[in-house]
């Protein structure tokens, strides 16, 4: 597409189809205003940009200049950032549109969405149920075709689950291949944004555009932008690692009928299957929910209500001002992180909680290099231990709400790239499976995800 | 036993930790301009902001300065090192944590050899030298009952310099801290400058009776401005522990503000500090790797130091220790004295300039070295050549630093070369002998030390212009005749 009519047409269409969802509570920018910028952001792009004319959403962490960026939370309110994220503005200079920012638990904390100081979005296929999170939004207005891609965040499977709950694909790159600079930070050294499509080449495409070095970021990569591969015809050569312990005998059945046959089909496709242990498995989740909440109590510490954001009642003195705005500013979820975060860093405390969960965090990410190392070229997993659950069920269970990362953290924790895409259906809901490839490996990942969404019955029961 | 009770007289214990300023243009993880005295918030960005996404990028250049004055101060500099995020809340700090070092610090381990008053030459052990950056700026003053905040200083970069606990006497600490100053001044870190806010000193004192091994329970002073202060706010907390131990009391561990206006310390407010500050590694910022060649370069960029070049002052150009101690207390100083030698000026000529003429017209205009190094030799060589007077060379060097010009020409102009033409000194001689009769009778009876009196006679009638060595010779070749 190029020519600029249709540019505004699709920008028009895209305000039509997200207008029609508006019941998911999936697009947090008002319809009046996101109608009117897409169409001067249509007549604004560049023509000869890659994605001329591509609707992206994007979750509500991102700074825009277009819309608010209140990453679902009272304490930024009406925030308008005056900078746009080296990641949008990629997209911007590549002649997309950008279609909205999107609901999401409270600075991406949370599995559900129901976690949003402006609601709980909806399961575009059940509305009883939760779109996962923290980039519900995004995966449900992808799942509900409003938009071909969105960019989510990920700081434990924030994109892949949602992605495996709503039968959409979702990539998380390795840590360091697209630029942080203007994602709201909530784990530093976990978060990377991360890209929801329709399909593994929508979402690529996507990702390739946003990635490549950024001197913005001292944690970004100096790489070049991420080169999309061609599909494959077959596997032959690939040797898929299936890691055991993602694997338990109590896993739902379904999903391990789901997973056996996506196996299946590598064998067919000529993949040599193998499998493999990734010992450190089982601490995934307690080291994530260490270095993740002690990063966080650090990153939220600038939400004072003192430079920015509303001010809340009761601010006749500095310390009043910090109590009142960040006790009523914040939601529950992200007031128990802060105060686990604080915590874990406190001195006393730090040795045998953070620094402790460091090591493990270097021994599960050994664990991977391992697995690596003995010849496998990626992981093949389920991406959440069961598809989506009825809202409210996890809301007073936060371990429960937890372990639906079980899947998904590890890849966070050792910064390598992973990518989740529908593998069947449960009782009609969606299920995705994950590969999780080498660090900067994310052409071959790539590869292999083209080559089973051609053949896996995605929409089939398992 | 109680720590006043019995044993010597008290000994002052000190250990001073220093923020110093980068001699950058900008800031420490963004661009922004370091100019001092920008209106409020305008040398700002969402990165010193702390907005929302925003990420802080290293500066090489406060990198490289950093590695310079660590090995300025002869410290270990680590090839690797970490920033931290040192966590704590208040309003001009926008990110609700300072980045800084604190496990594996930039380097560790280094010293500053300084002239202590009492005790000669002392080495003082730098416990720490680290990189952070500075956070804002509270204006309690600015508006009645609001506090104004000002975020231009906010993420200005800044090394912290510890020393151990190695001086005796708050005058000792003074000390140290002018050699600091001169040490990284010379090696091109910072300005120094305590008015400006890139020097600040705080301080950790405990008094102890002679003898005892064990160090008494410290306080830490803040809020010294100046290095006058330095002394005076030491000095009176050293006092007040003194005076509450004899007292029987016993000293609390706390932070005390120092009121220059009173002269005077009180502590802090409690609630203003008790900080757990929560070091963790930012992970925003990878490890800090320096290669070998970048520490050795660095290395190579340090220029001689103060010390050593005192000492080679004083081999190289016959100096006594003192005169090399004036001339290389500034490095502007010191390499002008070079420039004036090495176009040919005789060393300790030039050094009496330096430390006279040169020095006295620098302070009177903001430290300007006025008169050209080329110059001044020139103007010595008049002197030394008979040209010029040692007055008149005064009034030249005058001339030069207001309106420039070479030092002939501008003597020439102010009709002020000597006249060493034998024929018309005789005449001005001959002149002078005729007018005082009385005097040149007495000085054929013996008065010989009359012979000043007609020299200044014939200067005098001369307007400064004859050559007074060759007005000497006629004259006593005339007396004797």
């Amino acid at each position: 597409m190029s020519d600029p009519s249709e540019a505004l047409a699709s920008a028009k269409a895209a305000a039509d189809r997200i207008s029609k969802t508006k019941r998911l509570n999936a697009c947090l920018t008002a319809l009046k205003d996101l109608r009117k910028s897409l169409v001067a952001q249509a007549q604004a792009a560049h023509p000869s940009g890659v994605l001329y004319g591509m609707p992206v959403a994007v979750k509500d962490n991102i700074c825009t200049l277009e819309f608010t960026t209140t990453c679902g939370s009272k304490i930024l309110g009406g925030y308008r950032s005056p900078y746009d994220s080296t990641a949008t503005a990629k997209l911007k200079a590549a002649g997309a549109l950008i279609a909205g920012k999107t609901n999401c638990d409270e600075f991406g904390m949370g599995s559900s969405t129901e976690h949003s100081a402006y609601g709980r979005s909806i399961h575009p296929f059940d509305k009883t149920r939760v779109p996962g999170g923290s980039s519900g939004g995004s995966a449900a207005l992808v799942a509900a075709g409003a938009v071909p891609a969105a960019l989510g965040s990920e700081t434990g499977g924030s994109v892949r689950q949602p992605a495996s709950l709503c039968g959409v694909v979702g990539i998380k790159p390795t840590y360091g291949r697209v630029s942080r600079y203007g994602l709201v930070a909530f784990g530093s050294s976990l978060d990377q944004i991360g890209v929801l499509g329709r399909s593994v080449h929508d979402a690529s495409r996507v990702l390739s555009v946003i990635s490549g070095r950024d001197p913005r970021d001292a944690t970004c990569e100096d790489r070049d932008p991420l080169r999309l591969p061609t599909v494959p015809e077959s596997l032959q050569g690939f040797v898929i690692g299936i890691p055991k312990e993602y694997f338990p005998t109590d896993l739902d059945p379904a999903v391990r009928r789901a997973c056996d046959r996506a196996i299946r089909l590598f064998r067919e496709l000529g993949a040599a299957v193998r499998e493999v242990s990734l010992p450190h498995t089982q601490y995934a989740v307690a080291t994530y929910y260490i270095v993740a909440p002690a990063e966080a109590s650090s990153n939220l510490a600038r939400y004072d209500g003192a430079r920015y954001g509303p001010r809340f009642n009761g601010s006749e003195d500095v310390r009043a001002l910090y109590r009142t705005t960040r006790g009523e500013g914040f939601g529950g979820e992200v007031r128990r992180r802060v105060l686990i975060g604080t915590y874990v860093l406190s001195s006393g405390y730090y040795d045998a909680y953070y620094r402790k969960a460091q090591q493990m965090r270097a021994l599960i990410a050994q664990d991977f290099r391992n697995a690596f190392d003995r010849g496998v070229d990626l992981l093949f997993t389920p991406t959440t231990p069961t598809p989506a659950f009825k809202a409210g069920e996890k809301l007073d269970d936060p371990v429960a709400m937890y372990l639906s990362d079980i899947f998904t953290v590890t890849a966070n924790l050792a910064g390598l790239p992973a990518i989740s895409l529908p593998i069947g259906r449960i009782k009609g809901l969606p299920i995705g499976g994950q590969f999780i490839g080498q660090a900067f490996l994310e052409d071959e990942m790539l590869e292999a995800a083209y080559a089973l969404e051609r053949v896996v019955p995605a929409t089939e029961e398992a | 036993m109680a720590a006043g009770s019995g044993g010597g007289p008290w000994e002052t214990v000190i250990g001073l930790e220093t923020h110093v300023q980068l001699r950058t243009l900008s800031k420490m993880f963004c661009s922004c301009s370091t100019a001092f005295g920008a209106p409020p918030n305008t040398n700002v960005c969402p990165v010193c902001l702390g907005l929302p996404g925003a990420l802080p990028v290293p500066n090489e250049l406060a990198l490289k300065l950093a590695v310079r004055a660590a090995l300025a101060l002869s410290c270990t500099v680590h090839p690797r090192s970490l920033f931290a995020r040192k966590n704590y809340f208040y309003p001009d700090l926008p990110k609700g944590y300072q980045i800084s070092q604190f496990e594996q610090p930039l380097s560790t381990n280094g010293a500053l050899s300084y002239l202590s008053p009492d005790r000669g030459v002392v080495t003082a052990t730098i416990v720490r030298l680290h990189v952070e950056e500075d956070a804002g700026k509270s204006l309690h003053d600015r508006y009645p009952k609001q506090t104004a905040i000002d975020l231009n200083r906010c993420g200005v970069p800044l090394i912290e310099i510890v020393t151990g606990p190695d001086f005796r006497s708050p005058h000792e600490a003074r000390a140290y801290l002018q050699t600091l100053k001169q040490v990284l001044e010379y090696s091109g870190v910072s300005d120094c400058d305590m008015e400006k806010g890139s020097l600040r000193v705080d301080a950790n004192l405990s008094v102890r009776r002679g003898g005892q091994a064990t160090l008494g329970t410290k306080t830490e002073v803040k809020n010294i401005n100046s290095f006058a202060y330095v002394e005076k706010a030491l000095t009176v907390e050293r006092d007040r522990q003194v005076a509450a131990l004899e007292g029987g009391a016993m000293i609390t561990q706390e932070t005390m503000l120092y009121d220059s206006k009173t002269n005077s310390v009180r502590p802090q407010r409690s609630k203003e500090e008790s900080h757990d500050y929560r070091y963790f590694p930012d992970p925003d910022l990878p490890p800090l790797v320096l290669s070998e060649e970048f520490i050795a370069e660095q290395q190579t960029l340090l220029p001689e130091l103060p010390a050593k070049k005192r000492e080679r002052f004083v081999a190289q150009y016959a100096l006594s220790v003192t005169d090399a101690a004036v001339i290389t207390a500034e490095r502007a100083v010191a390499d002008y004295y070079e420039g004036v030698v090495h176009a040919g000026a005789d060393s300790k000529t030039a050094a009496n300039w330096v430390m006279t003429e040169v020095l006295e017209d620098a302070k009177d205009h903001g430290d300007a070295l006025r008169v050209p190094p080329g110059a001044l030799a020139n103007l010595i060589g008049l002197v030394r050549g008979g040209t010029l007077s040692h007055q008149a060379a005064k009034r030249v060097f005058g001339e030069v630093a207001e309106r420039g010009g070479e030092p002939r020409n501008v003597a020439e102009a102010l009709g002020l070369i000597q006249v060493a033409d034998t024929g018309v000194v005789t005449g001005w001689v001959s002149e002078v002998l005729a007018a005082n009769p009385t005097e040149v009778t007495r000085y054929k009876s013996g008065e010989v030390k009359l012979l000043q009196f007609f020299v200044g006679q014939v200067m005098k009638v001369s307007r400064g212009k004859a050559d007074p060595k060759l007005v000497q010779r006629v004259l006593e070749e005339k007396l004797v005749a």
